[in-house]
């Protein structure tokens, strides 16, 4: 025992002085150091009582429709997602070429080329969308919005939910057939409860480009957080409007991202040695 | 003004917007390309401080990819945009006081998607990195090579084959993102489809128009991506 114990190889020591990566790196951190500085020292110098006390309570109705969008979004998107994952793993020709191209058509064109078809496009069709009734639907720049996301990350969370869905190996199918489980029950107890271990990192890396990608809906004009700080910056040209919005955003990913990190580490608690 | 045909409206000429948004989709592609150098180095360096023995540089490369990933990308376009010809007038003033600074935009939306690019690209070198046994290195030394050269000639050849598919998605999210910069105005496909949109009323028309272009690159770089992976696997079949 206390023979393998002094084979184990010990980390190289640190190298002392000074050697040109030590020099690099202090310069680089030092460099951002500066560079926060020079923000955080750029908001004080700046801090306008008057724009804070105007803006602030925007940028907070803001982050909550960025947060309904996402959300809305996320959860329709989640529903949708369920058809097309099927689509794609069934063996029917048609359906599985359908469901493919879907998934490449929305994956494969951006967002923003795709938000700008839903809002304005389907201008294009007013006098049809009116006779079904559906016009007081697409008027509105917010639901339009909450379309276009909605079908997008349908697109990515098939592949996700496909993805996981078959990392799960074939014998877990088998051994549940062989206990004379059916498919839907095979699919509920045994597969999911595996497959959704997988699949929490890419959802939440989902969850996560879909809060930066919302920005964009302020280009259609709907008031959410980038929306409200377009407006800002509009109206009072100073560049602290952009910089408040992005340290929002900035505190928001990083809570999302350590959020799903911790989740993970409590959920994969029994597959650790 | 006279109903024109949807034939009339994408036909190449005067009459038709086929020839526009041709040239965007040039833009475009330019955009992308003139990008994925930069974007690349950037990654490149990012990755190797990264995984460096040294804590302060793992540090500042940690700091860049939190920061360049956490922002939307949208509102580090804007921030660049707008912020950059105000921080440079601040610093140019001192020189010659009446000044004034436009950043293009072509030049503003390439070092922007540079920057986004090459800080998921350096996740991608990383893991790359990561996958390269440390024989390869001692290997290396052990023939004599210098630390330049068996970065060069040992672990750069593979590493490139090992980061390749996951290079792919960078370089298809990078085509994606290029949609953006027409929001400061640069005149690429969306932008010259919007404007189309604009003028003649057929905006479902389009703009999809303007989606079929960017699925007609992603097909496009999808059969050169396979080409170059082909000839790398020869390259290794043949050693």
């Amino acid at each position: 025992m206390s023979a393998t114990a002094t084979m184990v190889e010990r980390p190289p020591p640190r190298a002392r002085g000074w050697p040109r990566r030590r020099i690099a790196g202090y310069a680089l951190v030092c460099l951002w150091i500066l560079f926060g500085i020079g923000i955080v020292s750029y908001l004080f110098l700046a801090w306008n009582p008057e724009f804070f006390a105007k803006y602030a309570p925007a940028y907070l109705r803001g982050l909550g429709v960025t947060l309904s969008l996402v959300s809305i979004s996320m959860v329709l998107g989640a529903i949708l997602s369920v058809p097309v994952a099927y689509g794609r793993m069934s063996k029917n020709r048609i359906l599985s070429g359908l469901a493919y191209c879907y998934v490449y058509f929305f994956r494969g064109t951006p967002l923003l080329v795709q938000t700008y078809l839903v809002y304005y496009g389907l201008g294009s069709f007013r006098v049809e969308l009116q006779s079904v009734g559906l016009w007081d639907f697409f008027k509105d720049a917010f639901n339009c919005g909450v379309f276009a996301f909605a079908l997008n990350t349908a697109a990515y969370q098939a592949e996700i939910l496909r993805g996981a869905i078959e990392s799960v190996p074939r014998g877990q199918w088998e051994g549940a057939a062989s206990l004379g489980l059916h498919k839907l029950q095979t699919l509920r107890k045994i597969i999911l409860p595996q497959a959704l271990i997988v699949a929490l990192r890419p959802y939440g890396n989902e969850l996560i480009l879909m809060v930066k990608a919302s920005a964009i809906v302020a280009i259609i004009t709907v008031y959410d957080l980038m929306g409200n700080a377009k407006l800002a910056f509009a109206n009072s040209f100073d560049i602290q409007a952009y910089i408040w919005v992005a340290l929002v955003y900035l505190v928001m990913v990083e809570i999302l991202r350590h959020g799903v990190e911790w989740i993970e580490r409590r959920i994969t608690v029994h597959l650790k040695r | 003004m006279p109903a024109q045909s949807i034939w009339t409206l994408l036909s190449w000429g005067p009459e038709g917007w086929l020839d526009d948004i041709a040239y965007g989709a040039l833009i475009t592609i330019a955009l992308a390309l003139a990008t994925l150098p930069i974007g690349l180095t950037i990654g490149f360096f990012i990755a190797l401080a990264k995984q460096s023995e040294e804590p302060s540089l793992r540090l500042a490369a940690n700091i860049y990819t939190t920061v360049f990933r956490g922002l939307p990308e949208l509102v580090t376009l804007f921030l660049f945009f707008f912020g950059m010809p105000i921080l440079l007038q601040h610093l140019v003033r001192y020189f010659r006081p009446d000044t004034t600074i436009d950043v293009n935009s072509f030049v503003a939306g390439m070092i922007v998607l540079a920057l986004i690019f090459s800080s998921y690209a350096s996740e991608v070198f990383l893991s790359a990195f990561r996958a390269i046994p440390k024989g390869q290195y001692e290997g290396g030394y052990a023939i004599g090579l210098s630390n330049w050269l068996t970065m060069r000639k040992v672990i750069v050849p593979q590493l490139l084959r090992i980061a390749f598919p996951g290079l792919e998605n960078c370089w298809l999210s990078l085509l994606k993102d290029t949609s953006l910069v027409s929001v400061v105005g640069l005149a690429e496909t969306l932008r010259n489809a919007s404007i189309a949109a604009r003028v003649t009323k057929h905006a479902f028309l389009f703009f999809g128009v303007a989606s079929l272009v960017f699925l007609a690159l992603a097909v496009l770089s999808s059969f050169a991506t396979s080409a170059i992976l082909r000839s790398l696997g020869r390259r290794e079949a043949q050693r």
